[in-house]
């Protein structure tokens, strides 16, 4: 049996460079205005299954994302850094799912891939910041969960043991298989792009998408067949529909304040060492430095 | 995340120049390789995008690795270490990044493990990479040794070292040696036979090579016992693996300080000759050193690339007298020239690699059919353009790289001569460019045949013919003008029947000539995008008034003034 590792990924807005129509006037994101891209720390996830797939020969890399038509980019992407298919989870009925309906959708789907070895995501996105969605998967899955992890140390069939980054330091723990892993940003950043697979898989679409090429590649995708991206819609996941979506989210929005920092008031000091010893102190009490 | 391709629209305009169609059609062979390989292209279309994602990805690693290791790689620089070289940590960082995305080699076929990638995207790949660190693009274009033995080695020998570059096989061209550098015809590391163990042995030492403790080294050797010219010498082909160089040591230089530059000693090296003997420096070396210089033009638009951004930048940042020093004639003018003329190193470099493909595809071409008198007779036509244009290259690109170094560090003034900005290893950097693979001299030797043949004026009247918009038209116009005094000049100097005086005004005629080219390239430039026109329009205002300078000197030279230089 081949070891068949699941990266869960989404397709985010990039928030790190954002301008100043980043922002609706109702406090939501203007997706519109802001580029998609592989959510950073999903890439992390996936350079740490890349490189079991490196050390385990027969070890198999699936990407599993959720998210509009156009989230199939990210498969691609992962296909070129050598992920060996993907799947895209994509229907109205999801639209407005919080961190405990894609989880659902997730678990679902990652049940579908069974028997799998490792999922591996994220530590969290840059649009929602919850990291949730990894350990509610795990939980849902009924798997041990790693959250927080910075390096894989060893792995094999049956066990995993992973070094965790943490706030004072860090952890190694063992685990059995299967199990959820979430990583953190410092493990290390995903490989590049490989030019020969980049050549290979950048005509993977998915059915809907082909139905938008101008081009007709009909011939191409009955002789490679994994040129096609599968889409799995609720139903093809037997999902209880009123889990999915905005029915199956708790979480509800109480405001959404538009913050603007400025100073306040301002303090003079000295330069002796006693005073610059006491903005020392405040600082790191306050958790500014240090 | 940088990307130093997809923030330069220049080379995506160069990439998708007309000719691409007929040299990636002839590279593909009609598109017929999609049976057997999965990545390779469709179709034309295909096969533009194809390279177009590669120079992304080179892009990345180009402004994500290489550009930020460049520091530490010019402070560090390699080792030596138990006679191995060690590269600096970013050097070795660099390498693996391009090995794992699978580049290196990436010119050969795809039987080797190659994507078939033709000249234009290779030479672009240079310059990109050279913006990045001119150093480090030496170590990324040795792979050129591949080409070398792709084209000249027998099968088994190709079978043997091809598809070791795409694994990550370092490369080196072993040719100088410390009494053959400008002149190679004077090599002395000894080649011989072994009748017993039927092998060729190398003794002897090289120096100034560059990546010398490489996997896979070419190297120029006499394999004929008692010649000592050109004709006596072979090409070999050394591998690493065989454990018998030494490295005497790494030099110590001004610049490209990654680029291990090393003094190679041959103790009974064993290695294996590469296609017939005699043929090393006439033919293989020649060939080998086209692509090198193309190479170094690469390499120099490269480093004018970045040198321009930098002063630029800082140009736009720096406030004297209470306004950005941009704002200033004296700045913005040499800003201005910075720009115009990279534009021109640019568009000469990509017409002669062009020409270089269209050539090299023939020559494969015709390995796999017998190719139509009249394919036959336009191979010959596009190699003569690649022979013309090659020095042409080599000479005005590293030139003008090092002008625009030069002022791009004046423009930060003193802060320029600080260590605290890039621009000062840039400028130690593009100071070799004029001098390896041939200096500038030695590339005029090259170029002033094609003045005295008469091929450049032909050149240029043939280039005459095309049409171009009639809001252009001027600058035709004074492109044929400097066409005919270009003509008259030549005609003038070789009136004397003088080869001392020939050769005095060699250089001054060249460059009139270089104007004169490069001047149509720019128009035919302006003439397929707008972006262009401000570009032309300046170079050839410009090369007029020095094509009068250089004129005006010469009318007042006669073949006695010559004594005067005289040391």
């Amino acid at each position: 049996m081949r070891f068949r590792i699941i990266v869960l990924a989404k397709q985010v807005p990039d928030t790190r460079n954002v301008g100043k129509d980043a922002m609706k006037a109702d406090g939501t994101v203007n997706r519109a205005a802001l580029p998609a891209i592989f959510n950073p720390e999903d890439l992390h996830a996936l350079e740490q299954a890349l490189s079991i797939k490196d050390k385990l020969p027969h070890a198999e890399v699936i990407l599993l994302t959720m998210g509009p038509f156009r989230a199939a980019e990210i498969i691609r992407e992962a296909m070129y850094r050598g992920a060996d298919r993907g799947y895209l989870i994509t229907d109205r009925k999801f639209a407005g799912s919080d961190t405990l309906a894609t989880s659902y959708a997730l678990s679902l789907a990652v049940k579908k891939l069974a028997p799998y070895h490792l999922v591996i995501s994220g530590r969290q996105a840059i649009d929602g910041d919850t990291a949730q969605v990894g350990p509610q998967t795990a939980e849902k899955l009924g798997i041990p969960q790693i959250t927080y992890a910075e390096e894989i140390l060893s792995v094999d069939a049956k066990k995993i043991i992973v070094k965790r980054r943490l706030e004072m330091g860090v952890e190694v723990v063992n685990s059995t298989l299967p199990a959820a892993i979430t990583v953190h940003g410092s493990a290390p950043v995903c490989r590049q792009r490989v030019a020969k697979l980049l050549m290979k898989y950048k005509h993977a679409r998915t059915v809907t998408e082909l139905q938008n090429e101008t081009k007709d590649y009909t011939e191409l995708y009955n002789d490679r067949p994994y040129l096609l991206i599968e889409e799995w819609t609720a139903e093809d996941l037997n999902a209880q529909s009123e889990m999915l979506g905005l029915s199956g989210s708790p979480t509800k929005v109480k405001k959404i304040e538009n913050v603007v920092f400025q100073h306040k008031d301002s303090k003079v000091m000295g330069s002796s060492d006693k005073e610059i010893e006491g903005l020392m102190q405040e600082l790191i009490g306050s958790h500014i430095i240090g | 995340m940088e990307n130093f391709y997809n923030d330069n629209p220049h080379l995506k305009f160069h990439l998708n120049h007309p000719l691409m169609e007929k040299i990636v059609k002839l590279k593909e062979s009609g598109y017929t390789q999609k049976e057997k390989y999965d990545f390779a292209p469709l179709d034309f279309e295909d096969a533009i995008d194809n390279y177009d994602k590669v120079m992304e990805i080179i892009g990345e690693i180009s402004g994500e690795i290489i550009a930020p290791n460049a520091e530490s790689v010019d402070k560090e620089g390699p080792q030596l270490i138990d006679n191995e070289v060690k590269y600096a940590r970013g050097t070795q960082q660099n390498y693996d990044a391009l090995v794992k995305a699978g580049l290196v080699g990436f010119t050969l076929p795809r039987e080797y493990d190659g994507l078939n990638v033709p000249t234009v995207p290779y030479v672009m790949s240079g310059e990109i990479v050279s913006r990045a660190d001119a150093g480090f693009a030496n170590i990324w274009g040795l792979q050129d040794c591949a080409e070398t033995i792709h084209e000249f080695g027998s099968e088994e020998l190709k079978a043997e070292f091809l598809p070791r570059f795409y694994k990550g096989a370092t490369a080196a061209m072993d040719l100088t040696e410390p009494d053959a550098g400008s002149d190679l015809q004077a090599v002395q590391l000894k080649a011989t036979y072994d009748i017993h163990k039927h092998r060729w042995i190398l003794d002897g030492v090289k120096r100034f090579i560059t990546n010398g403790d490489a996997d896979i080294s070419l190297v120029l050797a006499r394999s004929e016992e008692g010649t000592s010219d050109a004709r006596g010498l072979s090409l070999f082909v050394y591998d690493r693996a065989d454990n018998a160089v030494t490295v005497r040591r790494i030099e110590n230089k001004l610049g490209i300080k990654g680029s291990p530059t090393c003094e190679l000693v041959f103790h009974n090296a064993p290695a294996k000759l590469i296609g017939d003997t005699k043929l090393g420096l006439i033919k293989y070396v020649m060939s080998l050193m086209n692509s090198a210089r193309l190479g170094v033009g690469s390499q120099s638009v490269g480093i004018a690339e970045a040198a321009y951004r930098e002063a630029f930048k800082y140009a736009n940042e720096r406030e004297q007298f209470g306004k950005s020093i941009i704002k200033y004639p004296a700045v913005f003018e040499m800003l201005t020239n910075m720009k115009v003329k990279i534009d021109a190193m640019r568009t000469l470099l990509y017409e002669t690699a062009r020409y270089v493909d269209v050539y090299k595809a023939y020559n494969f071409t015709s390995h796999e059919r017998k190719l139509e008198p009249e394919e036959r007779q336009e191979a010959k036509v596009y190699q003569k353009l690649a022979d013309m244009f090659t020095p042409l290259v080599k000479l005005y690109s590293s030139e003008q790289c090092n002008q625009i170094a030069y002022d791009s560090i004046q423009i930060f003034g003193g802060t320029g001569y600080m260590k605290d900005f890039p621009i000062e290893r840039i400028y130690r950097d593009a100071r070799i460019t004029t001098i390896y693979e041939g200096t500038s001299q030695l590339q005029v030797v090259a170029a002033i045949r094609y003045v005295g043949n008469g091929g450049y004026l032909a050149n240029m009247r043939e280039r005459a013919q095309q049409l171009v918009k009639p809001e252009l038209e001027y600058l035709k116009g004074t492109l044929e003008k400097m066409t005919e005094q270009f003509a008259k000049t030549v005609e003038k100097v070789n009136e004397f029947g003088d080869n001392e005086y020939f050769d005095f005004h060699a250089r001054r005629m060249v460059e009139m000539a270089a104007n004169v080219l490069i001047g149509y390239m720019l128009l035919f430039d302006a003439n397929r995008s707008d972006v262009y026109v401000k570009s032309a329009d300046i170079f050839i205002r410009k090369g007029r008034s020095e094509n009068i300078a250089s004129v005006s000197f010469i009318n007042n030279c006669h073949p006695k003034d010559v004594n005067d230089f005289k040391m």
